[in-house]
């Protein structure tokens, strides 16, 4: 197997996931619980019943259009990581607009709160976009600046003018029709149709991205930002538009969890999805199929990790491992050396 | 005109510009860090989470020992050794930085919340567990408006205004700043000179996590005496900003860190104004504040500076 085959675009990541696994457990192990039962109680937490694997398909919708967006941007060359806030503004605008749509049928109401999300969600995005190709301003710290932004402007809508009831600070319901409905309903979970919308968006994401002109130029953009400019590719409006893909993507997963989970803004609603789909695109690859089985990872270990809590093990445990992945894959040598040397003592 | 009001007052109380210096100090150290490392030409990101893990560990070695001053130096070499992951995967394995420095974020984040019930007994936040008591400054603090800003002061703050002048002479009068700055210019053309370029990176990056940790350990046992979940709330990627637009330059990167200090300070200020009587629920749009202006600076002012040409890029040694 030599250094540069693409096989490794497989087993690093997967590689990766493994070793963080391992030296997480040797964490858990330092304060003094058992890995094997912190791990057992992941699997059961994530798979343990109907209701836990509905769970984990519910949190697997917004990481897929995440890790879309993150994993777009990265093939466009723009590294967002303001998908966080891009989701938050995404969500809020769709719960203001879904707030309204009393008298419109579904057929209507739906879509329409859909791609106002999504709007949103691009329009957030673009500003880092657009600033960038204009100034310069890097996109890493502008989307931090917009998540910020996005977070206080939120908990200010939520506890002045859309705020109801006491507690913590939420929104009114949107209107039924512009609800999703759900795929189907175990015990008192609803299981998101919000899967069949993002699942629909990865494969557009491929196909735009493999088959078509707009995805070679975005492409050869993220690959190498002159050359394409030489060949006649606008990269500021390139890198505007990428960015506003990115964020539309991100902005449908706030859109789909109002419509589909929550059926309100609540002040926790994004919750760091949008930062775990920095971890699902870079286990995916940036890949639009390899993300989907990410997301599926990332939504089992968050699931899981709930029901690690009752073993004495915080779920903080799966950040760790996340930034393990996420640093292994960032200096992906490190793994293929790790996997090289090994081969070559077995042999 | 209640608002011009509000801040007539808040400029003429001389409690505004200790806050504002409470508010620079972390900015101040971070981006220092920031500067150690991008001089080099590595792009580090993971300041935030260095500075975290600097104020998570600096209140348990506080807890540990009974003393703050140890809590502080203590936690020093936990951010040298993530800055120590960061250069070793950048340096070493030439993977990406930025997303390295994300990770290390994640993993800060990670460890700081993993650790507090363990450590602590509960999530959230800690018990309170001593801080580092201001001094006075003698003879300063009888001065009429003077003493009372500046007059009696957290010596951390002392501190990180004498590193910033530090930094400035390593960087700009010594041999090791010139290699340095030459290493971070152009890596080839000083490896041709016979400079040990990894070893030039490994220490600005590595120095990087010390000032980062020195920031972080300002925000818990320097200022409020116990640590908070998520408590640098941003303020390594302000850090950064105030880098960027002090041009990569330490004397620079202070300015910067004071303009958004006077952001956040007036942010804090105004929304507990007895003028404005600011409804609680507005205050989060006093929040915004700080942001929105690092969001407008670095848009308007980063044309004008420029990163240390080989900023960013791994460096390979030809065989």
């Amino acid at each position: 197997m030599r250094p540069d085959s693409r096989i490794w675009s497989f087993i690093v990541p997967i590689a990766a996931v493994i070793l963080a696994l391992m030296i997480a457990s040797i964490v858990i192990l330092l304060i003094g619980k058992n890995p094997i039962v912190a791990y057992g109680a992941l699997i059961k937490g994530a798979f343990g019943g109907r209701q836990a694997i509905a769970d984990t398909i519910i949190k697997t919708t917004p990481l897929i259009l995440t890790g879309l967006a993150v994993g777009f941007g990265f093939r466009a060359g723009v590294f967002n990581i303001g998908a966080e806030g891009q989701m938050i503004m995404g969500a809020l605008i769709a719960t203001v607009v879904g707030i309204n749509l009393g008298g419109v049928p579904p057929v209507i109401a739906i879509p329409v709160t859909m791609l106002i999300g999504m709007l949103a969600g691009a329009g957030w995005a673009a500003i880092a976009g657009y600033l960038k190709a204009k100034t310069g301003a890097h996109e890493v710290v502008s989307t931090i600046m917009l998540n910020w932004i996005a977070t206080y402007l939120s908990s200010y809508m939520v506890t002045e003018p859309l705020a109801v009831g006491s507690g913590t600070p939420k929104s009114p319901e949107i209107a039924e029709s512009a609800k999703l409905p759900p795929l189907l309903t175990i015990g008192a979970t609803e299981m998101t149709s919000g899967i069949i919308i993002a699942i629909v968006a990865a494969i557009i994401m491929y196909i735009i991205l493999e088959k078509t002109t707009t995805g070679y130029e975005v492409k050869a953009a993220g690959f190498n930002p002159y050359a394409a400019e030489y060949g006649g590719i606008s990269i500021s409006k390139n890198i505007t538009m990428s960015m506003a893909i990115s964020g539309a993507l991100a902005g449908l997963a706030g859109a789909l969890e109002v419509m589909g989970v929550h059926h309100r803004f609540l002040g926790t609603l994004s919750g760091g999805k949008g930062f775990d789909g920095i971890s699902v695109a870079l286990i995916g690859q940036n890949h639009p199929i390899g993300i989907m089985f990410a997301a599926f990872l990332m939504a089992s270990l968050r699931t899981g990790s709930n029901e690690m809590q009752f073993v004495g093990v915080p779920k903080h445990i799966i950040m760790i491992v996340q930034g393990i992945v996420i640093f292994l894959v960032a200096a992906d040598r490190i793994v293929r050396t790790i996997l090289i040397r090994k081969k070559k003592v077995g042999s | 005109m209640r608002f011009i009001e509000a801040l007539f007052d808040i400029f003429t109380n001389p409690q505004f510009y200790k806050i504002t210096l409470t508010a620079s100090t972390p900015l101040i150290f971070a981006s220092l860090g920031g500067v150690f490392s991008e001089t080099t030409g590595v792009v580090n990101i993971a300041l935030e989470g260095i500075m975290l893990m600097g104020a998570f560990f600096s209140v348990v070695f506080t807890q540990i020992t009974g003393s703050p001053w140890l809590g502080v130096f203590l936690a020093i070499p936990i951010g040298m050794g993530m800055a120590w992951l960061h250069a070793w995967a950048s340096i070493k394995w030439c993977g990406n930085q930025i997303v390295s420095g994300a990770a290390l974020i994640l993993i800060a984040q990670g460890v700081t919340g993993f650790l507090m019930e363990p450590i602590f007994g509960q999530p959230g936040q800690t018990d309170y567990v001593g801080k580092i008591a201001e001094i006075k400054i003698p003879g300063l603090y009888r001065i009429p408006f003077l003493g009372q800003a500046i007059g009696q002061i957290n010596p951390l703050v002392i501190v990180a205004f004498a590193s910033v002048f530090a930094t400035w002479f390593l960087l700009y009068k010594t041999t090791l700043g010139l290699r340095m700055r030459a290493v971070g210019e152009n890596p080839e053309a000083a490896d041709t000179l016979g400079i040990n370029v990894y070893g030039i990176r490994y220490f600005g990056v590595i120095m990087s996590g010390v000032m980062a940790s020195l920031g972080g350990s300002f925000l818990s046992v320097g200022e409020v005496g116990n640590f908070r979940e998520l408590m640098t709330g941003g303020r390594g990627f302000i850090a950064l900003a105030a880098m960027i637009l002090g041009n990569w330059n330490p004397i620079g990167a202070m300015w910067a860190s004071l303009l958004f200090g006077v952001s956040e300070a007036m942010a804090n200020q105004l929304q507990s104004s007895p003028i404005l009587h600011v409804p609680a629920t507005t205050k989060p749009l006093f929040n915004m504040f700080p942001f929105i202006v690092t969001l407008v600076v670095v848009a308007g002012l980063i044309g004008k500076t420029r990163p240390p040409a080989a900023d960013g890029i791994p460096y390979e040694k030809s065989e």
